[in-house]
């Protein structure tokens, strides 16, 4: 899965010759002190992930064997919309998977070459907020009221990096500061509701930056702003990860953010990956039908859009998933009974652009039929 | 701009910058509509609050726009800007400090209580969240036929077979009507606010964030239904939106709002086309764009959104205009009116520090 051409795109905001070495396909293992660019060096690689909740109704695959990896300095949106298996995603990454009832019963998470399955409880909290760090949905929940921005910044440095007294509160500052948080000192004494809802999430950001994290998880970060904060915000993330060089996980059901933010895309529907490519190939050239149908629904700032086109039905239930193909029922394309009943299998069709083939779920099925025994 | 109550409620529509009465027929004309929310400035004095000198909260403050028999009326602005207690007045659930509402050429304020009547079942809502907006001990049932018996006389068997008829309507299914609301999907509860606006034959739905609370896959989906309601009933809607792209495609005239004022007001296509504003210019350059290739460069206003609480006397805009504002100028301390652009129907606020200079217009382009 390595991406030629998402790391051209990043690299068009620096002018060091490094970066262009970057773009080849050789692994770098040269480190600059995390000075940004896609480098071709693998932080998280995750293989097979499979997530389970035992509920009354039976067994809800939430995540049913998903893989994919991310780069340093690259931005990777999981996009679908709810009860696709996205969030669940984020805490299986996280091992924050209430249990019971969920368990993640297979598969890999590989940070900086340790499986984060196979450790102990003890390391993984050192692991959490420390190496990957998560950003939540909603700043207003995300923050406790009771303890001041100062508290809950300098928990994680506390904890991470054994900081006390003067020094920690410098950190705390720094941190504030990296998110352009205003009066940084006077604002770290602040309580949460003394803040705006665009800074509350800033502060959100700073404690998922605060201990230089290789990989941050961006659980629809700007969900709750306003268009100019959510703005302002995404801005910021990006010069972050420009200035640190980490990997972002961007998990939203905005094919906007997708557009402004992200390199690559992977889109999930019913616990599974159905496409997966670098952003402009799921632009320009989306294979299944459910990525052409979330991307032609959304109407267009840039012009009149005529009559939407609309996905018929309901997302499914996770606990009475059909057999074989789960779009099939929502698919647009005719195909017979047979066909809905094969289970797809995830296919590279094209350089790193990786698609369930289906016939009932792809127009071109024929075109890559070879690639696949059904 | 403002208005003096006339005496009857026949009595002609006043004029207002921006609202051209002559040309179309107006189903709601607002005029000078104005609410301010007194607001207790807590004085602490030993340990004890003291209430000091009221403050007020300007949330809608002189506003006048007309909504056309049939089309749809945007109301686009950041959160705090005064567009829901906009909608809120229109719904007489607050009632105006200043300003009228007419309604089919007749002041609200002034009807009978029948009168009155007929204008609650002629105005409806549909509210954002379909998890809170539907209550959730009444079936379907009744939720969409409480309307109808409160005001027709039908039988109950009528009722049932009307709500079996408004539930087609919208997409669902006759047996559906004894669920109850937590047996639906997001996009199912709201096609149930939809019937229950419908259900009076209404002239005018104010949709408040009709689809923000929705997932992706389903807004289409409603979206495609209140256009085609519109087109089949021939209803007006007040759409009152955060999103830009949702108000273009649905709207045919938009007003921008900012701190309880109207900035920018026309012509839908005319005003994403030709942008006059900064605040209009600032929100489409930071709304996000529908293909990687589109890079607009982001109009940043300084400072954060102001509190409404006392705005400044004069233009509300000029402690967020990057461009220099005179201290002097008549509008630093007066408000600014509506000015009309061309020829075209399209209105700004024009004063010298809100009208985008060159260098900080969007255009926005299609791939």
């Amino acid at each position: 899965m390595t991406t030629k051409s998402k790391a051209v795109k990043v690299k068009q905001t620096t002018t060091s010759g490094k970066s262009k070495q970057s773009s080849t396909k050789t692994t770098s293992k040269v480190s600059d002190f995390g000075r940004k660019t896609v480098r071709d060096e693998i932080v998280l690689s995750v293989k097979d992930l499979q997530t389970q909740f035992t509920t009354k109704w039976g067994t809800v695959k939430a995540v049913d064997g998903i893989s994919f990896e991310l780069k340093k300095g690259e931005t990777l949106g999981i996009v679908g919309e709810s009860g696709s298996g996205k969030s669940v995603t984020s805490l299986s990454l996280m091992r924050l998977v209430p249990s019971p009832p969920g368990h993640i019963v297979g598969g890999e998470v590989i940070l900086n070459g340790r499986d984060l399955l196979k450790i102990s409880e003890k390391d993984m909290t050192q692991v959490r907020g420390g190496e990957i760090s998560l950003i939540l949905q909603d700043p207003m929940t995300a923050l406790n009221p009771c303890f001041s921005i100062e508290n809950q910044v300098g928990e994680g440095i506390r904890i991470h990096q054994g900081l006390r007294g003067k020094t920690l509160f410098q950190k705390i500052v720094d941190a504030l500061k990296s998110v352009r948080i205003p009066s940084a000192h006077q604002r770290a004494k602040d309580y949460p509701h003394q803040l705006s809802g665009g800074m509350r999430q800033r502060v959100v950001g700073a404690i998922g930056i605060s201990s230089n994290p290789s990989v941050i998880i961006a659980d629809e970060p700007t969900t709750s702003l306003d268009v100019t904060i959510q703005g302002a915000y995404l801005r910021l993330l990006k010069q972050i990860q420009e200035e640190t060089g980490v990997g972002i996980i961007f998990i939203t059901h905005d094919f906007g953010i997708v557009a402004k933010m992200c390199d690559r895309v992977a889109v999930m529907y019913a616990g599974r990956i159905v496409e997966s490519a670098d952003v402009r190939t799921i632009f320009n050239n989306p294979l299944h039908e459910y990525t052409k149908a979330l991307i032609e629904s959304v109407p267009e700032l840039e012009q009149k859009t005529g009559r939407l086109k609309q996905i018929k039905g309901q997302p499914p239930a996770l606990w009475d998933l059909p057999e074989g193909d789960s779009f099939a029922p929502r698919s647009p394309l005719k195909f017979s009974e047979k066909d809905a009943k094969i289970r797809p299998e995830l296919v590279e069709v094209t350089k790193d652009h990786f698609v369930q083939l289906s016939r009932c779920s792809v127009k071109d099925f024929n075109k890559y039929s070879k690639l696949v025994k059904y | 701009m403002t208005t003096k109550p006339e005496e009857n409620s026949k009595s002609p529509v006043p004029e207002a910058p921006g609202c051209n009465t002559a040309s179309k027929d107006a189903i709601l004309q607002v005029r000078g509509l104005r609410k301010w929310y007194p607001v207790n400035k807590a004085v602490t004095f030993f340990g004890r609050d003291i209430i000091g000198k009221t403050d007020l909260l300007k949330a809608v403050d002189d506003v006048s726009f007309d909504v056309a028999i049939g089309e749809t009326f945007g109301l686009v602005g950041e959160s705090g800007c005064g567009k829901t207690t906009t909608g809120k007045l229109i719904l007489q659930l607050e009632k105006p400090n200043a300003g009228n509402i007419f309604f089919e050429g007749e002041d609200v304020s002034k009807l009978s209580s029948a009168g009155m009547r007929n204008y609650r079942s002629s105005v409806q809502a549909v509210f954002q969240d379909p998890w809170a907006s539907l209550n959730p001990r009444m079936r379907v049932n009744e939720i969409v036929g409480e309307p109808l018996s409160i005001v027709t006389t039908m039988t109950k068997e009528q009722i049932r077979k009307k709500v079996g008829e408004l539930l087609e309507e919208v997409g669902l299914n006759e047996y559906q009507a004894n669920f109850f609301p937590h047996e639906f999907s997001g996009g199912q509860r709201q096609r149930i606010g939809i019937a229950r606006a419908l259900a009076l034959n209404p002239k005018l739905i104010i949709l408040d964030e009709p689809v923000s609370a929705l997932d992706v896959s389903i807004r289409a989906q409603i979206m495609n239904l209140l256009v085609d309601l519109q087109d089949e009933h021939n209803l007006a809607y007040i759409l009152i939106a955060h999103n830009l792209a949702t108000v273009r495609y649905m709207c045919h005239a938009t007003a921008v709002m900012y701190l309880g004022v109207i900035q920018e007001m026309g012509e839908t296509e005319e005003l994403f086309n030709n942008p006059q504003h900064i605040y209009t210019n600032a929100l489409m350059s930071a709304a996000l764009p529908s293909h990687p290739d589109i890079d607009r460069d982001e109009i940043v206003l300084p400072g954060e959104v102001v509190s409404p609480i006392n705005p400044p006397p004069g233009d509300v805009f000029q402690s967020r205009s990057p461009l220099d504002v005179d201290p002097k100028h008549k509008y630093a301390s007066t408000r600014p009116p509506l000015v009309q652009v061309g020829k075209k129907d399209h209105w700004v606020v024009d004063t010298p520090w809100s009208i985008a200079p060159e260098n900080m217009k969007v255009k926005l382009e299609a791939r």
